[in-house]
């Protein structure tokens, strides 16, 4: 289970401000996550503890196929990102280093800035503790469950390769 | 089956495939460049397997901070060297290289009804020459160096038809920036475009790639051409290995079909901070800037730097404005030079950089200062793109940034006299 503070965008957060090229010499997931969208909110690391939420509404993390942006969003203690639609390299990026991503449309309408969620990511559930409202995430696929189950594509690589060598 | 059906199926133990299934896909070919690689080769090595899947199919390639501008990406640069030394992989040095996605279709790295992943998101480039190819990040380089495959969803196809003729000054830019400002940053989010149509057909192969690799900045996985006699062309001196071409079924489904007529069309600027955010030049006309950069995997190829050669010949950039000319791989400089184009940029005043990603996305070679504005013939204007978050960046076409920098504001290649 997931507890912790929404900090919300808007459309088509792009991976340019979440972790800028400029810092790009950098692959150090401690080190990107020192400037983690620093470019369109200079106070987030101020205010992001361990277990925030980062919310968005579509298109969360467009551009670039950086991977360097969700590992910076995940080492700067975000536990999760909910948005109404993600980038698609975005998203293959952030199920292959388990930073858990959740799809829910009315989660981002009805949810403010501050407000206090609780997430259970194998049932897909979003509470929102402050307003007192429940939402359902779409589903993973079950494809998709095996790489989340492994805990990401390395390890659900070295599982598929064991398995060949058998 | 569509043209992206195809080839994927083709990459798969399956006959057919059809949109939403997951398939693992064999790859012809892994690209990874020197923001991707360091962190796909800490995870190649956590995977712990000794070699690449195939040696031959595994290409890395030194552009987005080279010649190297700290020390950090040295090091990046020299771990690249040392992996590729071990695997026997095919590395690109400084000097004997480019920007990937023009150098790759140059060396005939890229073929037809291949099907090849990039750690690039401009990987989508290939399409060009009528293969699926998709950016992806490094994890998945990783793993797919490892096993020489990676899953992917089999994406729904868009097609789009361009009817009418191509004016002056018109390209793939142009028609690619208009597509983007009719359906949006994702209007064609996980899915695939397929490009056609008699002004498709006009179009040069330049303009060709010009066109897929902006395929992203609609959301896209893969936009796609279908092989004619100009990609049988362009292959033909190039190809080192045999290759299939896909034609799309003449009962192939598309999720949409979306048709324009490009006749009369005027050359299209996507100002800040988004690349559907297009206007017409003659909407934007009369905004100063500060800088001109004419390059990139977007539009730094031999018919790019010709159509701003065209413009600059004879001419002075704005003393105010700094031009920035990037020839996209050593060739295509070698080839500008030899046409003279080189020299018509040094004497317009414009300062002619190696092939670099270099200012694209604010590395280095052309980082914007606070309160500056450039136009820019790359692929993507958003915050902070090129330098300082309070910074702007306009796109354009080659002609249209060689034609603002002379005038010191952005304007239309056709009011230069």
């Amino acid at each position: 289970m997931l507890k912790g503070k929404v900090h919300k965008y808007g459309a088509n957060v792009d991976t340019d401000v979440i972790i800028p090229a400029r810092y790009l010499n950098i692959y150090d997931p401690a080190e990107l996550a020192k400037h983690c969208m620093e470019d369109i909110d200079q106070d987030f690391l101020k205010r992001v503890e361990p277990g925030d939420i980062i919310m968005a509404t579509t298109n969360f993390g467009c551009g670039s196929s950086r991977e360097h942006a969700p590992l910076a969003i995940k080492a700067a203690g975000i536990s999760c990102v909910i948005a109404k639609s993600f980038a698609r390299i975005f998203f293959r990026n952030a199920i292959n280093i388990g930073l858990p991503l959740l799809e829910s449309e009315e989660a981002v309408d009805k949810t403010d800035s501050g407000d206090i969620l609780e997430v259970d990511l194998a049932r897909g559930q979003i509470k929102n503790l402050t307003k007192n409202l429940t939402f359902t995430a779409s589903p993973y696929p079950d494809f998709m469950t095996g790489i989340i189950s492994a805990g990401g594509l390395i390890e659900y690589t070295k599982q598929r390769l064991a398995s060949r060598r058998v | 089956m569509n043209l992206a059906e195809k080839i994927i199926a083709a990459h798969t133990d399956k006959k057919e495939v059809s949109p939403g299934e997951f398939v693992n896909v064999r790859v012809d070919l892994i690209l990874a460049n020197d923001i991707t690689a360091p962190i796909a080769i800490r995870e190649f090595r956590r995977i712990g397997v000794s070699k690449v899947f195939d040696p031959k199919r595994v290409v890395m390639v030194l552009d987005h901070f080279v010649p190297n501008k700290d020390i950090a990406t040295a090091e990046i640069s020299k771990m690249m060297r040392e992996f590729c030394a071990e695997q026997g992989a095919l590395f690109f040095e400084v000097g004997k290289a480019g920007i990937e996605h023009a150098l790759l279709p140059e060396e005939g790295l890229v073929l037809p009804g291949e099907l090849v992943i990039g750690g690039d998101s401009h990987t989508c480039t290939y399409g060009a020459l009528g293969a699926f190819s998709t950016g992806v990040g490094s994890t998945d380089l990783a793993a797919a160096m490892a096993t020489g495959d990676i899953w992917m969803k089999v994406p729904p196809t868009i097609k789009f038809i361009y009817h009418g003729n191509l004016g002056k000054w018109i390209g793939g830019k142009d028609l690619i920036l208009y597509t983007i400002g009719d359906i949006g940053v994702d209007g064609a989010l996980y899915s695939a475009m397929e490009f056609s149509g008699e002004a498709i057909d006009a179009l040069s192969m330049d303009g060709r790639f010009t066109m897929a690799n902006m395929a992203i900045e609609a959301g896209a996985k893969a936009g796609l051409f279908r092989v004619d006699n100009k990609t049988q062309l362009y292959i033909k001196s190039r190809a080192r290995r045999p290759y299939h071409v896909y034609e799309p079924d003449r009962d192939a489904e598309y999720a949409k079909v979306i048709e324009y007529d490009v006749s009369g069309m005027e050359p299209q600027v996507a100002l800040p901070h988004l690349p559907s955010n297009t206007k017409t030049v003659s909407e934007v006309g009369g905004i100063e800037i500060d800088q001109a950069v004419i390059g990139s995997c977007t539009n730094g190829r031999l018919e790019d730097l010709r159509v701003a050669a065209q413009i600059l010949k004879g001419r002075k950039v704005h003393p105010r404005v700094r031009c920035i000319v990037i020839p996209g791989t050593q060739q295509i400089y070698l080839d500008a030079l030899s046409e003279g184009l080189i020299e018509i940029f040094i004497k317009a005043g414009a300062v002619v950089s190696t092939p670099t990603c270099g200012p694209c996305c604010g590395g280095h070679m052309g980082v914007l200062a606070e309160g500056e504005r450039c136009i820019s013939t790359t692929n993507r204007n958003f915050i902070g793109r090129m330098g300082s978050p309070k910074s702007e960046v306009y796109l354009s076409n080659p002609a249209v940034a060689a034609a603002s920098a002379i005038a010191g504001s952005i304007i239309s290649p056709a009011e230069i006299n």
